[in-house]
C-alpha cells in the first residue's frame, strides 16, 4: 500500500469535466512541488496526453489470455464450451473459440481433462507511460474496435507509482469501466454540470458509488448561479460540494485549444488550490 | 427499415440534445436511447411507460460464509480481482469474500471450490421500457449501477426498437448512442445504416472523432459529422470537417454555441420545439443534411 493517496476523478454524464479538473489538479499539484501522477484510465477516449503533453518512454501492449486448441489433443468432450458462461466457445466438431467474445477467464483451459488447451495473449490496447514535466504520466489506449476496456483499464492502474499521488481520470458513465477505474481509490471527486441531464447522471454515479463504501464529493463545474439544483441534491444526500467552477466562454475556448488554464485565467490556481484543501480534509 | 445512430466519441458533445431534436423533427420514427448507462433522452421525451421489464444477463458469484474453508483457491484462480480475504470473527480464520462489482460472472471459483461453498445466482442486471412520447415510441432502460453486461442491453434496446417500428408501421428507427468506442457503442453501431458522430472544436472532440471514425470504417459504416459549439474554435471546426471528408465521412453542418440547448432541456423541451432561435434553425439543417446524406448513400449500396 502507498502512503500517497489516489484520487479518482469521474462523472455520470460524460463531457461534464473530468479532464480539465483532473490535468489542472495534477499541475498545481506539481506546481507545489508534490509528487504526482496522472493515468489516464478513459481508455476510449484518453484525452489528458493533449494538455500535459507528455513525453511517453514506454509503450507496451495490453493483452487478455485467449484460449488455443491443440486439435489433436482434444477428444471432443465439450466441457470447455459448457464451462464458457460468455458463449466464446462453441462446439462444432472440435471446439471453435471467439477471441472477441473471451474475458480471458481461464475456464475453459482449467476444466479440459487432456490439457489440450493453452493460453495466448490477444492484444487489446497499449498501455504507456513518460513524463510531463514533473508529472508522472501513464494512460491506456484500447485498440478501435475492440470492446473490452476493463482489463486495459487494470494495466493501467498496475503502473501506478506508489510514491506519488495518483490521479485517475475516469471513464463517463456507471457501468463495468467505470467501476475498474475508480476501484481501489482513496477518493473519488464526481465531476458535474448544473444542467438536468447532469443532475439526472450525478443521481446515478451516487447511486453506483454508494455501496463501494468509498468516500467522494462532488465538483460543479460551468455553474451557475441560476440553477442549484446540483448543490440542493448534495446538501440533501449529504454529499461535501468540493468546488463550484463558474461557467465561462474563456475555460471552453482555452481547453478548445488543448492549453491550461492557469496562463489565461490565473485564478483557477486558487480553485485547484482550495479543490486539493477539501479533498485532503477529507482523506 | 432504416437505422440511424447518433454517437459521439467524446461525451457531452450535445448527442442527446439534437436526437432530441431530430425526435421532434423526424416523421414515423421510433427512438431507442442506447446511453444505458447515463440515458438522459427521456428527460425530454417524457416517456409513459407501457412496459416494463427485468434485464437478466449473466450470474454473479457469493461465497457462503459459514461453508467457506478458507483455503482461498478461488482467489488464486479468479483473474479479476474480485476475491478478497477476511478474517472471520469468531476465530479468527480466514474467509473469502467476492466483491460483486468485480465479479465478471465467469463461475471458474464456482466449480473449483472444494467445499462447494460459493452460489452462481443469475444476475439482474437492470430494466428496459417500451413507452409512448409526443413525437412517437420509445425504447429505453436503465442499467443497473456499475453493472456489466451493457452491450447486451444496447442490442436489446435496438432490437424491441425495430420490433415497436414493425408494429407501429413506422419505417425509421433514431438511436442515441453512448460515448466511447467500447461495448456499448461498438452494440449500437454494428449494422445500423448510417451513424451521425456529433463532435465539438476541441483537441479532445477531434482526437476523439478520429476514432470514432476508425470504428466507423471498421463495421463500413456510412458516418456524417456534425461539429457543434463550432463558433467556440471556428479553425479546428474546420480541420475537423477536413479531417472527416479525408476519412470518408460526410460533413453535415454546424450547431452554433449557445444558451439556448440548456434553457430548452430545462423546460423539458427540444430545441426546435423551444421556438425560434439561431441554434434550431442550425439543427434543422443538420437534419435535414443528414437525412439526405442517407439516402443518397442507400442508393449508392443498393445497384
Amino acid at each position: 500500500m502507498s502512503s500517497f493517496p489516489s484520487i479518482a476523478i469521474a462523472s455520470g454524464k460524460g463531457g461534464t469535466g473530468k479532464t480539465t479538473v483532473a490535468v489542472h489538479l495534477a499541475a498545481w499539484l506539481a506546481g507545489r512541488g508534490e509528487a504526482v501522477q496522472y493515468l489516464d484510465c478513459d481508455v476510449e477516449e484518453p484525452n489528458g496526453h493533449l494538455f500535459l503533453k507528455p513525453v511517453i518512454e514506454t509503450a507496451e501492449p495490453a493483452a487478455i489470455p485467449v484460449p488455443v486448441v491443440d486439435n489433436d489433443r482434444c477428444t471432443a468432450c465439450g466441457k470447455c464450451a459448457a464451462a464458457c458462461e460468455f458463449n466464446a466457445v462453441a462446439m462444432l466438431k472440435k471446439p471453435m473459440v471467439f477471441t472477441e467474445l473471451c474475458h480471458g477467464c481461464g475456464a475453459c483451459t482449467l476444466v479440459c481433462p487432456v490439457e489440450a488447451i493453452r493460453e495466448e495473449p490477444r492484444g487489446i490496447g497499449t498501455v504507456e507511460t513518460g513524463q510531463a514535466g514533473p508529472i508522472r504520466f501513464a494512460q491506456g489506449r484500447l485498440n478501435v474496435g475492440e470492446p473490452m476496456s476493463p482489463p486495459l483499464i487494470r494495466a493501467v492502474k498496475n503502473r501506478r507509482d506508489p510514491a506519488a499521488i495518483a490521479l485517475f481520470d475516469s471513464p463517463p458513465g456507471t457501468s463495468c469501466p467505470v467501476i475498474a477505474a475508480v476501484r481501489a481509490a482513496d477518493f473519488i471527486v464526481l465531476v458535474t454540470e448544473p444542467s438536468p441531464f447532469g443532475l439526472h447522471d450525478l443521481t446515478l454515479a451516487v447511486e453506483t458509488f454508494r455501496p463501494m463504501d468509498l468516500p467522494f464529493g462532488v465538483v460543479v463545474n460551468r455553474a451557475d448561479p441560476a440553477d442549484l439544483r446540483v448543490q440542493d441534491f448534495c446538501r440533501q444526500q449529504e454529499i461535501p460540494v468540493l468546488a463550484e467552477l463558474p461557467d465561462d466562454r474563456r475555460v471552453a475556448e482555452t481547453y478548445a485549444r488543448g492549453e491550461l488554464l492557469f496562463d489565461r485565467l490565473p485564478e483557477w490556481r486558487d480553485r485547484m488550490a482550495e479543490l486539493w484543501a477539501r479533498i485532503e480534509e477529507r482523506l | 427499415m432504416k437505422e440511424l445512430v447518433v454517437i459521439s466519441g467524446k461525451g457531452g458533445t450535445g448527442k442527446t440534445s439534437l436526437t432530441a431534436s431530430f425526435a421532434a423533427l423526424a416523421r414515423k420514427a421510433v427512438f431507442a436511447d442506447c446511453d444505458v448507462d447515463a440515458a438522459d433522452l427521456h428527460l425530454i421525451l417524457q416517456p409513459e411507460v407501457r412496459r416494463r421489464e427485468a434485464f437478466v444477463s449473466g450470474r454473479e458469484a457469493a461465497i457462503r460464509e459459514a461453508d467457506c474453508a478458507g483455503c482461498g483457491r478461488c482467489a488464486a484462480l479468479c483473474r479479476f480481482e474480485a476475491v478478497s480475504a477476511v478474517a472471520r470473527d469468531s476465530d479468527g480464520a480466514r474467509v473469502f469474500q467476492i466483491d460483486p462489482a468485480a465479479c465478471e460472472g465467469c463461475g471458474v471459483c464456482t466449480w473449483n471450490c472444494p467445499a462447494t461453498a460459493i452460489d452462481f445466482p443469475e444476475r439482474t442486471c437492470g430494466e428496459w421500457f417500451v413507452s409512448a412520447t409526443r413525437h412517437g415510441p420509445m425504447v429505453h432502460a436503465r442499467l443497473a449501477p456499475g453493472a456489466e453486461n451493457s452491450g447486451k442491453l444496447v442490442s436489446l434496446v435496438r432490437e424491441q426498437a425495430r420490433e415497436a417500428a414493425t408494429e407501429s408501421n413506422r419505417d425509421l428507427v433514431l438511436v442515441d448512442g453512448p460515448p466511447g468506442t467500447g461495448c456499448p457503442v461498438i452494440a449500437a453501431v454494428t449494422g445500423a445504416d448510417a451513424i451521425l458522430v456529433v463532435t465539438e472544436p476541441t483537441v479532445s472532440g477531434y482526437h476523439d472523432l478520429s476514432r470514432v471514425l476508425q470504428l466507423a470504417a471498421h463495421f463500413r459504416i456510412p458516418a456524417a459529422v456534425c461539429v457543434n459549439k463550432w463558433d467556440i474554435h471556428p479553425e479546428m471546426a474546420d480541420r475537423i470537417e477536413e479531417h472527416a471528408r479525408s476519412a470518408g465521412a460526410v460533413p453535415v453542418g454546424r450547431v452554433r454555441y449557445g444558451p439556448e440547448a440548456t434553457d430548452a432541456q430545462r423546460r423539458k423541451l427540444a430545441v426546435v420545439e423551444a421556438g425560434d432561435s439561431p441554434l434550431a434553425t442550425d439543427i434543422r439543417a443538420v437534419w435535414q443534411n443528414w437525412l439526405d446524406s442517407t439516402a443518397e448513400s442507400g442508393e449508392k449500396k443498393s445497384p
